[in-house]
């Protein structure tokens, strides 16, 4: 089932949430929505489910090429999970999880003996069946939100919609949970959207990854697509750590630190300012000088992070700190320790002139 | 190090040995001593005139059976009306709401006796209100009914203020999770809402009933207070204390008490059970 939206407007009072925002998500596809907070992704998730109604003159909303944007979110049958799990406190996992069939018309009811068995594979999929006559408030946050989903699929629904479904969980439980969800969704091929402010887990879960900013969208592709090719420097700075260079841009080559490295599509500039982004790992480090795109720096801090090392340093007289990541084994092969002058040569380098920056400021202020 | 069993876990607020003995201290001089007084008084009485003044006594079964009664009713109609008070002041915003907010509380403040006669003007045949049940034919001041009417009226707040904190903590997501899995609003409130404010509507229940019972000053106005008929166990009681028979109404208030205890008791059986999901 399709998801498709136009020219959604919502405005709180004075507040436009959400600015004229058109999406389409594919049949089967898993999209995430990432932005900050305040970006307006929660709204638009909760105007698709039907939370929240669209300012009037917003274009339609369709399930499959139908407009549903009337409809009430019973009548949508999208599936649900809250951030908070929201689950019936009063009611065991079994009942929390029936509710949905409970709760229909006598006529499309399934019999008592039907809910049992769909709740029980229900409960199997989502492999909680062993706690089915426990109490919400008994049971471990991954644990909920589990219930929570599985409360979502037995109404059999159309499209699945997730707000922050890992938000309060704790790092460890979040990383096995969305794994798991991604092997899900392989395995039952439901649309589904869900809304998150961690760019990692948007990127190692979802399909199509749709990047939102003040109520707009900013960005939209795969998960490779965007982080490759940032569109402009608030997604560059959005998606991970990033060093920020000021830098002047002429003729295709953008100066910095007395470096210059190619920027092909400012071909036409001419001697403007702009700001020159290199990502932590993307620097290659030497005790040597590495040709005249290197420039020198002292390691002021070593801080290791498991599988990986991140130095800081600075450059001769200047405050500004450089943040560089290796792999432990290239960090070890180098044998740097404290106090040392490296030199230090990026491999990819995304320049933004100021112009650029004003426009993609201007265009998600609007 | 420590072999004896610890009543307490170490806690970084000091303090358990002082609040615990005030507690007892307080408990005792305020409750129990009195409490206990009364069941010593008891005990010097013979097992049969305890049945004759306290049990067997019709006037005395009649003052129970009005006491009980109209104290369970009047708390019953208050879980109903109560709540609904609570859903208005929690749900909705409307002009004076604060004004209507801090009305609720007035049957704390106001002396009951100045409630007992205003409900009693009223009420009465030719009041305000009873002209109009008087075209009915039916009859509210000097009657059973005046007596629900007063003992409703005491025990408002009681409801209503503990089931507002409740209702606030009610989080919206639970109603939309709801709505999203194609409940009716009626199915949300009768299948959610409601089964999760039970235990507030039951604890507000229990403090109006337990109010009710020992309801006095107003009650004696409005009741009419015929023996037999409109008059009250605590009024019995007074009245007991005025012809000197001291055994008599030490024995209806032993029968209060323990019935009270016993019906407060089961009440809060049910209030554990309606919370055997908090885990």
């Amino acid at each position: 089932m399709s998801i498709e939206v136009r020219s959604i407007r919502k405005t709180f009072g004075k507040y436009t949430a959400l600015d004229n925002v058109s999406l389409t998500v594919e049949d089967g596809c898993l999209t995430a929505l990432l932005g900050p907070s305040g970006s307006g992704k929660t709204t638009l998730l909760r105007v698709i489910a039907g939370l929240e109604q669209a300012d009037a003159g917003s274009g339609p909303i369709l399930f499959h090429q139908e407009d549903v944007a009337k409809t009430s979110v019973g009548e949508r049958r999208v599936g649900f999970v809250f951030q908070h799990y929201a689950l019936f406190r009063h009611m065991t996992v079994f009942d929390n999880v029936a509710f949905g069939l409970k709760v229909r018309p006598r006529k499309v009811r399934p019999s008592r003996e039907e809910i049992r068995e769909k709740v029980h594979a229900m409960l199997s999929l989502v492999q909680l069946e062993y706690l089915s006559g426990r109490y919400p408030a008994q049971l471990s946050g991954g644990q909920r939100q589990r219930v929570a989903l599985a409360r979502a699929l037995v109404i059999e629904p159309r499209v699945l919609l997730l707000d922050e479904p890992f938000g309060a969980l704790d790092a460890k439980v979040r990383r096995d949970l969305r794994r798991w969800l991604r092997r899900l969704h392989d395995e039952i091929h439901l649309t589904s959207i869900f809304v998150t402010h961690d760019q990692e887990e948007a990127l190692e879960v979802a399909d199509r990854v749709v990047i939102m900013d003040k109520g707009r969208i900013v960005q939209e592709g795969s998960p490779d697509e965007v982080y490759d090719n940032p569109k402009n420097p608030f997604v560059y700075e959005f998606l991970g750590n990033v060093n920020l260079f000021h830098s002047r841009v002429e003729k295709g080559m953008a100066h910095f630190h007395g470096l210059r490295v190619e920027s092909p599509q400012h071909e036409t500039a001419k001697g403007e300012g702009g700001r020159a982004y290199v990502r932590p790992q993307d620097f290659e480090i030497s005790r040597e000088p590495l040709g005249e795109s290197s420039f020198q720096a002292t390691v002021q801090h070593i801080y290791r992070l498991g599988a990986t090392v991140r130095l800081e340093l600075a450059r001769e007289g200047e405050y500004l700190t450089i943040e560089v990541e290796l792999t432990n084994d290239e960090f070890r092969a180098r044998g740097i320790s404290k106090g040392d002058k490296v030199y230090l040569r990026p491999r990819r380098v995304r320049v933004f002139t100021d112009q650029e920056m004003d426009d993609s400021y201007t265009s998600s202020q609007l | 190090m420590n072999s004896l069993p610890r009543l307490r876990q170490h806690s970084v607020l000091p303090g358990f040995g002082l609040t615990m003995g005030f507690t007892l201290l307080y408990m005792g001089f305020v409750l129990l001593i009195p409490l206990a007084g009364l069941l010593f008084a008891a005990g010097q009485m013979s097992l049969g005139e305890f049945w004759e003044k306290g049990i067997a006594d019709r006037r005395v079964l009649a003052a129970y059976r009005l006491s009980f009664g109209a104290s369970l009713l009047g708390a019953a109609i208050n879980g109903v009306f109560g709540f609904i008070v609570a859903w208005v002041l929690v749900r909705y915003t409307f002009p004076g709401k604060r004004l209507v907010d801090a009305i609720v509380d007035l049957p704390f403040a106001l002396p009951t006796a100045v409630s007992g006669i205003a409900l009693t003007t009223l009420y009465a045949r030719t009041g305000w209100v009873g002209r109009w049940f008087e075209v009915f034919g039916v009859q509210i001041s000097y009657t059973w009914i005046g007596v629900v009417v007063a003992l409703t009226l005491i025990g408002l707040p009681f409801v209503v203020r503990t089931v507002q904190p409740a209702l606030e903590d009610l989080e919206s997501e639970v109603e939309e999770a709801a709505a999203a899995l194609g409940a009716t609003r009626f199915q949300t409130f009768t299948k959610v809402i409601f089964p999760s404010l039970l235990p507030a509507v039951l604890t507000g229940f229990a403090l109006s009933f337990a109010r009710a019972l020992g309801e006095y000053g107003s009650v004696i106005f409005i009741a009419g207070n015929m023996p037999g008929k409109t008059e009250i166990a605590p009024l019995l009681v007074v009245i007991r204390l005025e012809q000197y028979d001291y055994n008599g109404a030490i024995a209806i208030s032993v029968v209060m008490l323990v019935s009270a205890f016993l019906l407060l008791l089961t009440i809060n059986g049910l209030q554990w059970w309606s919370r055997r999901h908090e885990g």
